[in-house]
């Protein structure tokens, strides 16, 4: 034991501080990892910030007529909240029409039925449709999905309608409720599974009975996230919906129409929209806001419930 | 001389004073008291307790451990042991939760100083590990990453050959230094895992059952190693075999386990710490013969 | 008397025929089949898809693609090309690869190595989870007012006011990083202990354990979850959007010089979404074909994270 245990002085708790210079070494990069941690609070702290500056404007100088009045059409100072929060609802209910059952049942049957080379085979391919950018949809909710499905569906349907959008956002989402719920059902014991067995119960009724009841958290979480997911969607509108500029207040999914988010869009798109008529520029922040509370809450409220399931098992 | 003005170092009296003062009768003093200086000590451990959160995992444990010799830990599962061997080198800091209270003194400094560095006392108390833990690359890299991160300059070539010769691993191995450590058996893992200790030159070996996970025959090779190093290193072993301890070391301490009646949980204390030929031969406790001759635990 | 009950010689063939379920099980076989429809109709919904796309782009691709592939945006759709989209997306990927990336794993070390379980550490949990959880359109306002507005003398001083390529890429940076991290954390979390433990006692440091052990170890991972979140911001275009890329016709922007980052920019997605929009039907295959591009660069991405993934799982 020769080198570097050689004392010359008494042994004493200077012997065990170790090299000053690993030590500062050791710290400055425990800072830099801690900067790279927080950073993240700072971003949810500007976004807060930012929105709530524009949205304080807004809400402070906007009348109320202005709020309620015939249609959305921020260029013209009329900010009608109903036709774009009412828009978001059709298209998010049309949405989770065609995700619930989609992705609820492409769950059901990987997690329960697939034996594990299917799996190995349907798991990519979700993953490959989750991963498609949401203008790849739009466009195709625009040429395939209006004119195959919706216009079939009612003959006074134009091309662009809120029915298109709405049925390729809840594509866009099928992915992602079935995979939390995939998850949802994974989590459930095998022991509970075989209990049901052993008492003599048939698949479906394994299934039914016992698994999709102890997983009902995970799938009304599955659910919820998928709501946020729909009411955040943002291309898919803004490109099948087709209502640039402004809309009318309507019901009629088979007309144009516009959601919160494509309604940003729209503002935002070509040169120098934002900066638009009066309070233009700060209706874009106001309807960021609403978006941003909304998810937020539905996603806080997911995870109270993804927690729930965890915490049984 | 160390300051030692850290708060945690004042022991506390517990507020249990039935148990407490039961054991302490029980307790031989066959030490002599830290404040007479041992020369061939080398940790003199002072009232120590450990916590996880709430939870007092062993108590007041006083024991002073010598220089060149192998002291074993026996006793039964959850009494403590390893819990105790991990405030050796502060290894316990890596559980958040853990806190310890009293000293643990290592030639007169107490480790748990503030002015200590973890780091440093690892590099001079060094650990091995119940299940064989080789990093997953070279036999070469294994042994020389400690070396490396202490700042050793140069060919590491020497200290990679150095160790493994001291671990007894050298001729099994030298042919193939660059190949993976995880295809090695568990037994030479092990000795592998003993050699990465020796390469950073530390006074202290701590053993965590090192055994439990390998067949007779590996066993008795490790034995053997350790036998032959203790004349260099100071060892401490925790051990659930009676009949290992009884072979390999020196000196002996005895954990058992007391029940906590309000709350369901085991406290570990420290029973009886004599040399190993009289703890298995002629204990002073009761508790301590029962457990030897087996008809407990 | 023996109506009900069959004569115990017969017992043994009743058994039989119970123990083999010659029964149907109706509901179960609809019920599965339902599920197996749900699936069916989900993987022909991406089948209809890609044949759509490749069958809409093909006539570009077989006609004319080297200009479409190095050709600017114009107003005649026979003209146009994406090399500027190609560009923007280009430069949107070298940003969120050289800040995402490091911040994000940054940030993963911090909160499994250095501070797990603390409230610090909890909090920024929950605060990152939430951040994964807002819609891509509200990062372009923050990217927006940000890096537009605040920051326009360092994003973009001159003609193009902010709306660069530089402000899309810090805003799709900084809209990755919590996806960045949290996959990075996860597979951090995977890392047994008895590595960290192993470096611990020779006497490393934790930064020292994480770079020679931890690290290693979780880098398939670390890799998958990242080039999941860089495949995601390529395929983003609502906040690039916001951050006003251009949709209409473009000049500029077709260099990958440093100095051409403060110019007006576009990017794929973008031409995609203007394309779209566009009522002559030369643009309609122009779109498809720049769709199959994008596909082809964002699956590429994703089959060899779904292959790392499956080759790593294997490997344990």
């Amino acid at each position: 034991m020769a080198d570097t245990s050689v004392e010359v002085a008494p042994f004493s708790v200077a012997s065990l501080r170790g090299n000053p210079g690993r030590i500062r070494k050791e710290a400055a990069i425990r800072g830099v990892f801690f900067a790279a941690a927080a950073l993240s609070i700072v971003i949810m702290a500007l976004i807060v910030l930012t929105l709530a500056r524009e949205t304080y404007t807004f809400v402070s100088q906007v009348e109320l007529a202005q709020l309620w009045s015939d249609g959305w059409f921020p260029r013209r100072a009329l900010y009608d909240i109903r036709t774009i929060v009412v828009g978001s609802v059709l298209v998010t209910v049309i949405a989770m029409l065609v995700a619930t059952p989609l992705g609820m049942g492409a769950a059901v049957y990987l997690s329960e039925y697939a034996r594990p080379r299917v799996r190995g085979v349907l798991k990519p391919v979700l993953e490959v449709l989750a991963s498609i950018p949401s203008v790849v949809l739009g466009f195709f909710a625009l040429t395939w999905i209006s004119p195959e499905i919706v216009q079939r569906l009612s003959d006074r349907a134009s091309l662009f309608n809120l029915a298109a959008a709405g049925i390729g956002v809840g594509i866009l989402t099928t992915p992602l409720v079935a995979s939390i719920a995939e998850d949802a059902m994974g989590s459930v014991p095998k022991a509970l599974r075989e209990a049901s067995y052993g008492m003599g119960a048939r698949k479906v009724t394994t299934s039914v009975r016992v698994v999709i009841p102890a997983a009902v958290s995970g799938l009304v979480a599955a659910f919820i996230v998928g709501v946020s997911r729909a009411i955040g969607e943002t291309m898919v509108v803004a490109i099948a919906a087709g209502a640039s500029g402004g809309s009318l207040f309507s019901l009629n999914v088979f007309d144009r129409g516009q959601t919160m988010t494509a309604a940003m869009a729209s503002l935002a798109t070509g040169t120098d929209a934002v900066v638009g008529a009066g309070l233009t520029f700060q209706s874009l922040f106001f309807v960021g806001s609403l978006l941003f509370v909304l998810t937020l809450l539905l996603n806080v409220f997911a995870d109270r419930y993804v927690r729930r399931v965890r915490q049984k098992y | 001389m160390a300051p030692e003005t850290r708060t945690q170092s004042q022991p506390e009296k517990r507020s249990e004073p039935t148990a407490a003062t039961r054991v302490d009768a029980n307790r031989p003093v066959a030490e002599p008291r830290p404040e007479d200086i041992d020369p061939t000590a080398v940790f003199d451990l002072e009232d120590l307790s450990v916590y996880y959160g709430s939870f007092r995992a062993i108590r007041n444990v006083d024991m002073t451990v010598c220089q060149k010799q192998i002291t074993a830990f026996i006793g039964p599962s959850g009494c403590g042991k390893t819990t105790l061997l991990r405030c050796f080198n502060r290894m316990n800091d890596l559980v958040d939760i853990a806190r310890v209270e009293g000293k643990v003194l290592y030639h007169g400094v107490n480790l748990y100083d503030s002015a200590v560095n973890p780091v440093e006392v690892r590099r001079r108390i060094g650990m091995v590990f119940q299940k064989p833990n080789p990093f997953p690359k070279s036999i070469y890299d294994n042994i020389a990453f400690g070396p490396k991160v202490a700042g050793v300059k140069g060919d590491l070539g020497e200290v990679v050959e150095r160790s493994l010769r001291r671990a007894a691993l050298w001729d099994e191995v030298k042919d193939r230094l660059k190949d993976s450590a995880m295809g090695l058996s568990g037994g030479q893992q092990q000795r592998l895992c003993i050699a990465r200790a020796l390469a950073v030159d530390p006074e202290v070996i701590l053993m965590d059952e090192p055994c439990s996970a390998l067949d007779p025959i590996a066993t008795g090779r490790i034995e053997d190693l350790m036998e032959e190093i203790k004349s260099e290193y100071t060892i401490l072993i925790v051990t659930h075999n009676m009949q290992q301890a009884a072979r390999v070391s020196d000196r002996c301490a005895f954990f058992t386990a007391e029940v906590n009646e309000t709350s369901d949980t085991r406290t570990g204390i420290l029973v009886e710490f004599d040399r190993t030929e009289k703890m298995f031969s002629n204990p002073s406790d009761e508790r301590t013969e029962n457990y030897v001759t087996g008809r407990f635990g | 008397m023996a109506v009900t009950t069959p004569p115990m010689t017969a017992a043994p063939e009743l058994v039989r025929q119970r123990l083999q379920g010659k029964k149907v099980d109706a509901a179960g076989l609809i019920f599965r089949a339902l599920l197996l429809l749900a699936l069916l109709v989900t993987m022909a919904v991406l089948v209809v898809l890609l044949v759509e796309v490749l069958t809409g782009g093909w006539g570009v691709f077989t006609t004319r693609m080297g200009e479409f592939l190095t050709g600017k945006l114009g107003s005649s759709a026979a003209r146009s090309g994406i090399a500027q989209g190609l560009r923007g997306t280009f430069f949107i990927g070298a940003f969120v690869v050289a800040l995402a990336f490091p911040l994000g794993v940054g940030a993963a070390i911090y909160l499994e190595e250095y501070a797990p379980k603390s409230r610090f550490a909890r909090f920024v949990d929950i605060n990152i989870r939430n951040l994964a959880g807002v819609p891509s359109v509200v990062y372009g306002l923050l990217g927006f007012a940000i890096f537009v507005k605040a920051l326009r003398f360092l994003t973009g001083p001159g003609s193009a006011n902010g709306a660069t390529v530089i402000s899309a890429g810090l805003t799709l940076a900084i809209l990755v990083l919590p996806i960045v991290i949290i996959t990075a954390a996860e597979a951090i979390r995977a890392v047994p202990d008895s590595l960290r433990e192993a470096g611990f006692g020779v006497g490393a440091t934790r930064w020292e354990v994480v770079r020679s052990h931890v690290l290693p170890y979780a880098s398939p991972g670390i890799l998958t979850g990242t080039v999941l979140s860089l495949a995601r911001a390529l395929g983003e275009a609502a906040p690039l959007i916001l951050v006003g890329a251009t949709t209409g016709f473009l000049s500029e922007g077709a260099g990958y010089g440093l100095s051409t980052l403060q110019e007006r920019f576009t990017a794929m997605p973008i031409v995609i979404y203007s394309w779209a929009g566009r009522p002559q039907p030369g643009f309609a295959s122009n779109t498809a074909a720049a769709i199959v591009v994008l596909l082809a660069v964002v699956l590429l991405a994703n089959a060899a994270a779904i292959l790392l993934r499956n080759r790593y799982e294997k490997r344990r």
